[in-house]
C-alpha cells in the first residue's frame, strides 16, 4: 500500500455469537481510505453478519470498531449512518410505495436534520427535486422519476438504491452483493457506476462475482466460517491454497 | 432481471408529480364539507355527530396503521379515557365544551406517550398484543376507579356554553361545533400524512432497516405517530361524550378497539377517505339495525368478512385502484 494512507474503517477482534454459534470470530479488518475493498467468501461465511456488526445493525459480542479515527462501537445504527458510513442490503431495499424521486428525496431530507415537523406541508421538499433528479439520472433512471419503486425491475431497484445512498453523500459505502441476481448488462453498468462513485470515497463490498471483484477492488479479504482466511490483492488471494480449498470445500461455483 | 424487461411498463404514462394536494382531492374535501353541512338537515343531528366522531376516530387509527404501519388493538383506551376525562371535566369541574374536550384530548396524548413508548419496542403481532394488554388495564381502571362511575359511567354530562358565551344545548347548533372539530381534525391528519414527517413515516412503513441505514431514528418517528394517533382518537372520544352527555364502559371496551379496526379496513386503510366511509357505514348499520339487538354484531361480522374477502383493499382502496387516483 502506498505511504500516506490511513485507515477509514477498522475492526479489531470483532466477534458475534448467536446462542453459542460463532458467526464471526475474532475478525481484524482494516479498510484504507479511498480504496475499494472486497469481502469475499463462501455462503454462510459471515460476510453479511460482519456488515451488520460494522453498521451496528447487530451488537458485537466482542471487539471494537473505529471509523475515521473515532470509536463507534457503542453508537446506534442511525447515528453511524449520520457519520457518513452508509450500508446497503443483500436484498434490494427500496421504498416500494414511494416514487423513484421520493425514494431519493428521503435521503436528501436528512440534510434538514430530523423531519419531525408533521404540521408542515411536504411541498417544501420540492426544494430537493432538482438535485434528486440529478442522482436519479446518474444511475440511468431518468425516465422513471415518477414511477413507484415497486414497478421497477430488479436491476433498476438496485440502481435506485445506489442513487438513494449517493444522495446522502456518504464518505464510505458498505455494499452487500450489489450485483446478485443481475443480468450481465446490469452488472457492467453497476460496476462502472461503483467505479465512478468510488472517486473520493471508501467502499467495502461483498460480491460473489469474482471478475467484478478482480476488476474493481484494490484489496480483498477472504472470510470462511467467520474467520479471516487470507488478505491481499487479487493475485495473492486467488493463489492462496487455503482460499482455493475453502471455495472448493464449500462447493462454491 | 434485465433492464429491458420492463419496457412495457416504462411505456405507460408516468403518474404526474403534483405539488401539494392533488386537484381531485381538493374537490373531494370541498364536496365532503358541503355534504356534512347539509347532513344535519337530512338526518338526526345526534346521529350525524356520531358519524363525525367515529370518522375522526377511524382517521386517527388509520394514521397509525395505514401510514405508520403499526396495528394497535387497544385504541379504545385513548378514545374511552378521553371521553371519561372530558365528561368529568364538564360535569364536576364545570368546564366549557372546548376546555373539557381539550382536557380529555390531552389525557389521551399522555396515555399514548406512556403506552406508546413501551409498545414501539415490539414488532408486528407483539406490538398489537402490548397495545391490547395496556388497553385492558385501562378498561379495568375505568371499571374500578371512583370518578368513572363503574357500570353506570358518567351520565347527564352537561354541555356548557361554548367559550362561556354560546349556548350549545341545541343539537343542531352543537353539530356545527362538532363539524369544525372533526373536519379540522381530519384535515390535520391529512397534513400529517403529507408532511416531511409523513414522508419519513411512509419510508419506515415500507422498509424499516433501510430507513435506519439512511440515518433515521425510527423509534422516535413511531412514537410520535403513536402519540398523534392517540391524541386524535382522544379528540374523537372526548367530543363524543359531549354529544351524548355520556361516558361509559362501551367506549373503553376492547370491542371498541375492534370496531375501529373494522371501519378502517372496510373503508380502506392507508387511504384518505376510507376510514370516513367505513365509519359512516358501520355507524349507520348499527343505528338502523339496532332493533335486531345482538344480531347487529353478527351482521357486522358477516359484512366485514364479505367485505374483506371481496375487496381486500377496502371500498375506497378498490375505487382508488380502478380510478388510478389516490382517494
Ligand atoms: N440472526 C441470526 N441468528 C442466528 N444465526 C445467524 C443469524 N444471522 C446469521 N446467522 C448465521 O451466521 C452465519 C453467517 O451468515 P451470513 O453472515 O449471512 O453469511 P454470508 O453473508 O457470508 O453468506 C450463517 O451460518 C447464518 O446461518
Ligand atoms: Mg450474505
Amino acid at each position: 500500500m502506498a505511504i500516506g494512507m490511513s485507515a477509514m474503517l477498522q475492526a479489531s477482534g470483532l466477534t458475534k455469537e448467536f446462542k453459542g454459534f460463532v458467526a464471526v470470530n475474532n475478525v481484524d479488518l482494516t479498510v484504507e481510505r479511498g480504496t475499494i475493498h472486497a469481502l469475499i467468501g463462501p455462503n454462510g461465511a459471515g460476510k453479511t453478519t460482519c456488515f451488520n456488526l460494522l453498521t451496528k445493525f447487530l451488537q458485537p459480542t466482542r471487539g471494537t470498531i473505529t471509523y475515521d479515527g473515532r470509536d463507534i462501537t457503542s453508537l446506534s445504527a442511525a447515528d453511524i449512518a449520520r457519520l457518513g458510513l452508509v450500508r446497503s442490503f443483500q436484498i434490494s431495499a427500496v421504498f416500494d410505495d414511494l416514487t423513484v424521486l421520493e425514494n431519493v428525496r428521503i435521503a436528501m431530507q436528512r440534510r434538514r436534520g430530523d423531519s419531525y415537523d408533521f404540521w408542515r406541508s411536504e411541498v417544501l421538499l420540492a426544494q430537493y427535486d432538482d438535485e434528486a433528479r440529478g442522482y436519479v439520472e446518474s444511475v440511468g433512471l431518468g425516465d422513471f422519476l415518477n414511477h413507484r419503486a415497486a414497478e421497477l425491475s430488479y436491476g433498476r431497484k438496485r440502481a435506485l438504491e445506489i442513487a438513494t445512498t449517493l444522495a446522502l453523500e456518504p464518505d464510505m459505502l458498505l455494499l452487500d452483493e450489489p450485483m446478485a441476481g443481475m443480468a450481465q448488462a446490469d452488472v457492467d453498468r453497476i460496476s462502472a457506476l461503483i467505479k465512478r462513485i468510488s472517486e473520493g470515497r471508501t467502499i467495502l463490498m461483498v460480491e460473489h462475482n469474482l471478475s467484478v471483484v478482480a476488476n474493481l477492488s484494490d484489496r480483498i479479504t477472504v472470510l470462511a466460517r467467520g474467520e479471516v482466511l487470507a488478505e491481499g490483492d487479487y493475485d495473492t488471494v486467488s493463489k492462496s491454497p487455503e482460499v482455493i480449498d475453502a471455495y472448493i470445500g464449500a462447493g462454491h461455483d | 432481471m434485465s433492464t429491458t424487461e420492463n419496457t412495457t411498463k416504462a411505456a405507460l404514462p408516468a403518474m404526474t408529480h403534483t405539488v401539494g394536494m392533488p386537484r381531485h382531492q381538493k374537490i373531494i374535501f370541498v364536496v365532503l364539507l358541503a355534504v356534512l353541512i347539509a347532513l344535519p338537515f337530512m338526518v338526526y343531528p345526534v346521529f350525524a355527530m356520531k358519524v363525525l366522531c367515529f370518522a375522526l376516530f377511524a382517521c386517527a387509527f388509520n394514521l397509525l396503521l395505514g401510514f405508520g404501519g403499526l396495528l394497535s388493538f387497544g385504541h379504545a383506551a385513548y378514545f374511552g379515557m378521553a371521553s371519561y376525562v372530558c365528561a368529568h371535566a364538564a360535569k364536576v369541574w364545570g368546564l366549557t365544551p372546548e376546555l373539557a374536550i381539550l382536557t380529555g384530548t390531552a389525557t389521551a396524548a399522555v396515555l399514548g406517550l406512556v403506552i406508546g413508548s413501551l409498545a414501539i419496542r415490539r414488532q408486528g403481532i407483539y406490538f398489537a398484543m402490548v397495545t391490547l394488554a395496556f388497553a385492558q388495564m385501562v378498561y379495568f381502571f375505568a371499571l374500578q376507579a371512583e370518578f368513572t362511575g363503574g357500570e353506570d359511567g358518567i351520565q347527564s354530562v352537561p354541555r356548557n356554553d361554548l367559550f362561556g358565551l354560546l349556548p350549545m344545548k341545541d343539537d343542531l347548533t352543537f353539530y356545527f361545533f362538532v363539524l369544525a372539530i372533526t373536519y379540522g381534525g381530519i384535515l390535520f391528519i391529512y397534513r400529517i400524512t403529507h408532511s416531511p414527517f409523513g414522508q419519513v413515516l411512509k419510508s419506515i412503513r415500507e422498509n424499516e432497516p433501510r430507513a435506519v441505514s439512511l440515518g433515521y431514528h425510527v423509534n422516535r418517528y413511531k412514537l410520535m405517530v403513536f402519540v398523534l394517533s392517540a391524541t386524535f382518537a382522544g379528540l374523537a372520544g372526548a367530543t363524543k361524550s359531549q354529544v351524548f352527555h355520556l361516558a361509559s364502559l362501551t367506549d373503553v371496551h376492547w370491542t371498541m378497539s375492534g370496531e375501529v379496526v373494522l371501519m378502517t379496513l372496510l373503508g380502506g386503510m392507508g387511504t384518505v377517505l376510507g376510514p370516513i366511509v367505513g365509519a359512516a357505514i358501520v355507524v349507520t348499520m348499527q343505528n338502523y339495525l339496532a332493533y335486531l339487538g345482538a344480531w347487529v354484531t353478527v351482521i357486522q361480522g358477516c359484512i366485514f368478512v364479505i367485505g374483506v374477502l371481496l375487496f381486500r383493499e377496502g371500498i375506497i382502496g378498490v375505487l382508488s385502484r380502478i380510478l388510478k387516483k389516490p382517494l
